[in-house]
């Protein structure tokens, strides 16, 4: 396609600031068009960007101006569920939760599962390393992926990895997923199903403030209980959720926890026991256990409006996305609230509690003078925090084009470098999704190879890295 | 030499010295060993070895330096063994770093401390935490925990080139940049050094009940798996283990979590065993790796019994003895013959195993052999994505100093 009108459609991806329109979106149906499009641009030099459903928050599926934009939405065919062997093999564009459908009549679940899982795609997924509410217990994309065919930069089609564990060899699979795109486009996704948990309870625990939700997080990991999920909210974020929803958290919450647990009955009762007891000694002034699934949708509902809400308490917003180890949680948010208070500017929390991944929402006033670049500079100062305590400046949103210059902060140079020996392996001519996920050294022209010494510019005293 | 000799000095004040016969690896003679003691000292030594044109084997305890291919030259050994210790542990964030030459009991004996594990089985005594990660060598947990891969949140690396690089974090969630610590690990050190680990942990549970029953032969063992994989009493691990060509299945699950409710699941799971019998105690051979020569095969679930039916054909026909021993909830088993086995039979076993694992859509390898037996024999088999392997190594290591030849297709 290469109609301008048709083509906006493709111009950002779920971030909307960072926009670019492509020449020509292909929207390949097969692996073979994949791959005959990749081909062309390899042979032209034309740089590509794979996109999926477009949910990414981070840049990722942006295109390249002028560059061509390879649709892979359309491919949606599930191949095979087969639940002797607990895969599911899927095309990149089937989404999320499609693939849980096909496994549903085996008693079978695929277990990422991010919030935007009715949209968003299995390819996506795998670019951009998944997780979901339930991450805590069941791990990201990465440890649920066995195996890939992908059509590298240069336009061949490969399989990497398979239906069974430890293929010999170097882990490309894992290298693979997290890569937001820049390692090549996966065309076949083989996954690991798992079955489906004989129980689920999910309970909430409201809190009078953060510090005691947060150490009451803490206290539940450091217990050994291994919650299929932890959920977090602060007063403003419970406060959007009302305005709403209506989903009715008890009056007078600083902070609620929403904590699932799931598997076998016989464990899954005495954990949660044990997590209410915690949250109990930890200063929750009211406990609520689902009794059924009704109960558990009503708990989860205002966990699962909440960015949507949050235009209840202002024009505009920052989601900041990064982690903390879970043992400093009601620190950082202490330090995230006194970031808040200093800038003048407000900051709700919803977030992965159990993982210590932070999604600070930074309030702004578009119209307001200034408004915005203040946002964005507190936004900056909790990736600082992060930084600080040996975290990542990002859980699940990615680097995309958004977080280069926060990636330069949390790795060194050398680390960074490292990562460049691994893209330029698969795509030494760098016209894969070229810009994103991995800042490259501002010294340009040089494509990234081990070093030995100086590097020979620095030497002749004509360029410095920086 | 001796200028050679005195640059490693200079590089690893711990210490260095020509090599000696315990020092060969896998059949082929070392020069030298040297004892980094931190990144910088590795990197110091990997510039003398690089100046030198001396080869480079990592080495933590030496247990698993028969793996893979004997490298085709080793002139420096690094022994990593003055690399050991916990660097940083908050026991409340279930993480640990480590030096990578720590052995792994003594990391299982400092975390149960906490009532935490590493939850990655030491399938050869005395490995260390390096070792463990550059193979990818784990046991009967992985089932519920997952292989080494996804144990591992991050690490520092050592490249050829003396760049320290780190990859990952300390926090269980990170999306930051390339996974790299899924490169290096299995990459059996010839990407770079690895010089520190961070793991994630798992608590110890109260209760840990081994339920097992046997079989007479594969045709009985299918259904049983079946039913299991699919009973709620989902079991943490469960493996099998059969004495070849001919001798009776064991099937053993592990089932690990709170004192009533984890015997009530091992109930659960006897009768799924149609009569299983329930242990406070492991069977002697559980989590141990059979040998010493080791072939390793992968299959789907569905396929176990075929293929453990395949392997004791293929061993009754050329009148071997042997275990086949693995986890059959994951799809990874490994078959054990005795040393002297004759390497004419080896090459014939691994052919007609390599036919088995095609159906069932898997590989085989030799994982471990005498240097003598593996010469010449394709030990890898056929690798998916040789091509992007050969040119990832050619980014990290093109001087070829790591382990030259060690791994699959030559790297
Ligand atoms: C409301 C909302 C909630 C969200 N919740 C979560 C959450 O809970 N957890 C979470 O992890 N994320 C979440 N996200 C982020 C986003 O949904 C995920 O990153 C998702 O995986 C992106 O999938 P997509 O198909 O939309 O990919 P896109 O946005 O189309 O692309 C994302 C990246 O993947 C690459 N890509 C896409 N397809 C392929 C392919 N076939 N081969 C190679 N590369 C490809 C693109 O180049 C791009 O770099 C959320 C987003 C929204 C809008």
């Amino acid at each position: 396609m290469t109609d301008p009108v048709e083509l906006a459609t493709y111009e950002c991806d779920g971030l909307t600031n960072f926009r670019a329109r492509p020449a020509v979106a292909v929207l390949a149906r097969s692996a073979e068009e994949v791959e005959t499009t990749v081909r062309v641009c390899a042979r032209l030099g034309v740089p590509f960007v794979a996109r999926g459903s477009g949910t990414g928050l981070s840049g990722g599926a942006v295109p390249v101006s002028d560059g061509v934009l390879v649709v892979t939405a359309k491919m949606r065919s599930v191949l095979s569920v087969r639940p002797d062997d607990r895969r599911a093999v899927v095309e990149p564009g089937v989404t999320n939760i499609d693939v849980s459908r096909a496994a549903a009549p085996y008693g079978l679940f695929y277990a990422p599962d991010p919030s935007s899982q009715q949209v968003c795609s299995v390819g996506g997924n795998v670019a951009e390393n998944s997780g979901g509410a339930h991450c805590l217990k069941y791990g990201f994309t990465t440890n649920h992926v066995t195996g890939l065919e992908v059509v590298t930069p240069e336009g061949e089609r490969v399989e990497l990895g398979g239906m069974a564990p430890d293929t010999p060899g170097y882990d490309l699979v894992g290298a693979f997923v997290g890569s937001e795109g820049t390692l090549g486009v996966a065309t076949r996704v083989t996954v690991r199903l798992l079955p489906l948990p004989e129980a689920v309870q999910t309970m909430l625990a409201a809190f009078a403030d953060m510090d005691s939700a947060g150490r009451a997080v803490s206290a539940v990991i450091a217990a050994g209980l291994v919650p299929s999920a932890i959920e977090m909210m602060d007063a403003l974020a419970i406060s959007a959720v009302e305005k709403a929803v209506r989903c009715g958290y008890p009056a007078g919450a600083g902070a609620v926890l929403i904590v699932e647990l799931d598997g076998p009955r016989g464990e899954v009762e005495p954990g949660l026991a044990e997590a209410r007891r915690i949250c109990e000694e930890e200063g929750a002034f009211e406990v609520r256990v689902a009794a059924g699934d009704a109960e558990r949708a009503a708990i989860w509902r205002g966990r699962k409006a909440a960015f949507a809400a949050m235009g209840r308490l202002s024009p505009s917003y920052i989601v900041q996305d990064g982690v903390v180890p879970r043992s400093s949680l009601a620190e950082v948010l202490h330090d995230v609230a006194a970031l808040s208070e200093q800038a003048g500017i407000k900051v709700a929390n919803v977030f992965h509690a159990g993982d210590g991944n932070l999604h600070p929402l930074v309030l702004f006033d578009d119209q307001a003078e200034g408004e915005e670049p203040r946002a964005e500079e507190l936004a900056e100062a909790i990736l600082g925090l992060c930084i600080a305590r040996g975290g990542s400046v990002t859980g699940e949103h990615g680097v995309g084009l958004h977080k280069l210059a926060a990636m330069e902060k949390m790795f060194s140079a050398d680390d960074l470098a490292t990562m460049l020996l691994l893209r330029s392996a698969f795509d030494p001519d760098g016209i894969c999704n070229p810009g994103k996920a991995v800042p490259a050294p501002r010294l340009c022209g040089e494509p990234p190879r081990p070093r030995h010494g100086a590097h020979p510019l620095q030497e002749a005293g004509v360029g410095e890295i920086f | 030499m001796s200028g050679t000799l005195v640059e490693l000095e200079a590089a690893c004040p711990a210490g260095a010295r020509p090599a000696g016969e315990a020092d060969r690896v896998d059949g082929v003679d070392v020069e030298l060993v040297a004892y980094p003691r931190s990144a910088p000292e590795v990197a110091a030594a990997l510039a003398v070895a690089a100046r030198h044109a001396l080869a480079v084997v990592a080495r933590g305890a030496g247990t698993k330096l028969d793996w893979g291919y004997p490298p085709e030259r080793a002139g420096l050994v690094l022994d990593l063994s003055h690399m050991s210790g916990v660097i940083e542990y908050t026991s409340d964030d279930l993480v640990v770093r480590v030096k990578a030459g720590t052995p792994l009991s003594d990391l299982a004996e400092r975390l149960s401390g906490a009532g935490q594990r590493l939850a990655i089985d030491e399938v050869v005594p005395g490995s260390t935490a390096g070792g463990a990660v550059a193979t990818g060598a784990c046991g009967p947990l992985r089932h519920a925990y997952g292989a080494v891969r996804d144990r591992v949140l991050g690490m520092t690396v050592v490249r050829p080139d003396g760049v320290v690089a780190r990859a990952g974090s300390k926090v269980v969630k990170n999306v930051a940049g390339y996974d790299l610590a899924k490169l290096f690990t299995g990459s059996y050190g010839t990407l770079g050094v690895l010089t520190e680990l961070i793991f994630k942990l798992a608590p110890l549970p109260a209760a840990r009940l081994f339920v097992s029953a046997p079989y007479p032969g594969t045709a009985e063992v299918g259904p049983v798996l079946s039913a299991l994989l699919r009973s709620q009493a989902a079991p943490e691990a469960l493996e099998l283990s059969r004495t070849l060509p001919d001798g009776r299945v064991e099937l053993c699950a592990l089932v690990e979590g709170r004192q009533g409710p984890a015997e009530a699941r091992a109930a659960t799971v006897a009768a799924a065993l149609s009569g299983g019998e329930v242990s406070p105690s492991a069977p002697s051979w559980w989590g141990c790796l059979p040998g010493p020569v080791t072939v390793k095969l992968t299959t789907v679930l569905s396929a176990i019994p075929d293929l453990a039916a395949q392997a004791s054909e293929a061993c009754a026909a050329l009148g071997l003895t042997g275990t086949l021993r693995g986890s059959a909830g994951v799809g990874v088993l490994y078959l054990g013959l005795p040393a002297e086995t004759e390497r004419g039979a080896i090459a014939t076993l691994l052919a007609e195993l390599r036919r088995a694992v095609t159906a069932a859509e898997g590989h085989a390898t030799l994982l471990r052999a005498p240097a003598a037996t593996k010469a010449g024999l394709d030990i890898w088999g056929p690798v998916p994505g040789l091509e992007l392997m050969h040119r990832v190594k050619e980014r990290f290591d093109p001087g070829r100093l790591l382990a030259p030849g060690r791994f699959v297709g030559g790297i």
